[in-house]
């Protein structure tokens, strides 16, 4: 969206197509107030921002395709359609990518029961949709994820019985942790799922204690009385346009695992191929509109509708923002990873 | 279970009624909402059994990806219903295995 909208402020015809009813993927469901200086939005919830980017499209004339699924991508770049009940082809001068992640699941006994899903899932039925997958939840992962959505269950109306986190510590910010603590809610760390028992669904969870080699410890299992179980245990870029469009690839765990290359303007080694967000990295919200930004730019000045000093002077103002987001010890990981996206788009030779 | 009321959403809005039917019964929904999130509102997990085994199924992913959630719609199996909005009127089944389309009379 933030892409579109800074393309169309230089007089590009940006069009966004989403597979959901709306755009703005994981905006709305976020009710929680963003960190982060006053600049980036701090206080800010994600839904407003949502709300903003939808104003701001209409504002500046971006047109919006809902509920269409691009399913190909092939040379020009032309996009394989499908909307409004027909199957066709759409050609674009410049095409981004902005296809955010998927979560990843974790195997063990039992989750296949109704009652196991994906943290991010519940996050979908709790506050898009307004209704509670279940009434007494364990939580696997202590991430951001884990410990934000575990929060949310609870003002949802539902009771989280534990945290569990495989890791001798939590791994998402402390400030979320203590809100959870202060409602009672244990966080337990070098713990694991081991069991979700049940007939038609989720009647009982196991949890046991794990080692540093992350196995069971024998003896330590201990059963939870819940009906519900949510797994927040990371993101994985959902690249398949990125792959299809034969963009190269480098396997960067900290970003989430295999992520498109890609230089400082959003450009992958395919030409007039674009990418931003997630897609590129798991980051957050915040990085993603300002990547999008930067992207949209990049594509004007591409495009013949902005000079080069004046995207120069723009780009500049927008790698600072992205450079400020990246500080301090929680983002210094992020920072190294990307710079090391770029690094390595930087020694491949572009192809025919 | 519905949730009424919400210290950051606030109270749940009035949105226009619709009727369903699952399995033979007669279901409240709102409009436009996913089936899933109208199943799940009245309790109901299983939406599907697995042909090898016949195992229960239900919500995994809510964002049109995994498949779990697939029941037969109208006659049509495999639908995805997490991502598949409610009209009045609407025949919803468990499916067994892969399903079968019934073709209209």
């Amino acid at each position: 969206m933030s892409a579109a909208i800074a393309a169309a402020k230089s007089g590009v015809e940006a069009v966004v197509l989403d597979e959901n009813e709306r755009p703005g993927g994981q905006l709305f469901k976020q009710i929680h107030k963003f960190f982060g200086s006053r600049e980036h939005g701090a206080g800010t919830r994600g839904m407003d921002i949502g709300r903003q980017l939808l104003e701001d499209a209409e504002k500046f004339k971006v047109e919006v395709w809902s509920n269409a699924v691009v399913w190909g991508i092939f040379g020009g770049p032309q996009l394989g359609i499908n909307y409004q009940q027909k199957v066709s082809k759409l050609e674009a001068k410049k095409v981004l990518l902005a296809t955010g992640a998927y979560e990843n699941s974790l195997a063990f006994a039992g989750w296949t029961l109704p009652g196991v899903m994906g943290a991010g899932a519940a996050q979908t039925m709790i506050n898009i949709h307004r209704v509670l997958p279940g009434r007494r939840v364990l939580m696997v992962g202590a991430g951001n994820v884990g410990l934000i959505i575990a929060y949310q269950i609870l003002q949802a109306g539902a009771q989280v019985l534990a945290v569990v986190e495989a890791l001798p510590y939590i791994g998402g910010y402390g400030v979320h942790a203590s809100k959870l603590r202060k409602c009672g809610v244990p966080i337990l760390t070098n713990h694991t799922i081991k069991e979700a028992v049940g007939e038609d669904r989720v009647e009982r969870a196991v949890v046991a204690e794990v080692d540093s080699n992350l196995k069971i410890k024998a003896g330590t299992e201990k059963s939870l009385d819940v009906d519900t179980i949510h797994m927040a245990v990371g993101l994985t870029p959902m690249a398949e346009l990125a792959w299809l469009a034969g963009c190269q690839f480098s396997h960067i765990p900290e970003l989430g695992g295999q992520v498109p290359l890609h230089d400082e303007d959003m450009l992958t080694t395919v030409d007039g191929i674009y990418v931003a967000g997630d897609l590129t990295g798991i980051e957050e919200a915040h990085t993603a509109t300002e990547e999008g930004k930067l992207a949209g730019i990049a594509v004007s000045e591409s495009l013949g509708y902005l000079g080069n000093q004046e995207a120069l002077l723009l780009k500049q103002e927008v790698r600072a923002d992205l450079k400020a987001l990246r500080k301090g010890p929680f983002g210094e990981k992020r920072r190294k990873a990307k710079a090391k996206i770029i690094e390595e788009r930087k020694s491949i030779c572009r192809g025919p | 279970m519905r949730i009424e009321t919400h210290p950051i959403l606030g109270k749940r809005g009035r949105k226009r009624r619709v009727v369903i039917e699952f399995d033979g019964e007669m279901i409240e929904a709102e409009e436009g909402e996913p089936i899933a999130a109208a199943l799940m509102a009245v309790g109901i997990s299983v939406f599907y059994y697995t042909k090898k085994n016949g195992d229960p199924r239900g919500l995994f992913c809510a964002i049109g990806r995994c498949s779990d959630c697939s029941m037969i719609v109208d006659g049509i199996p495999n639908t995805r219903t997490c991502v598949t909005p409610v009209r009045a009127g609407m025949k919803i089944e468990t499916q067994h295995g892969i399903g079968e389309w019934k073709l209209n009379q």
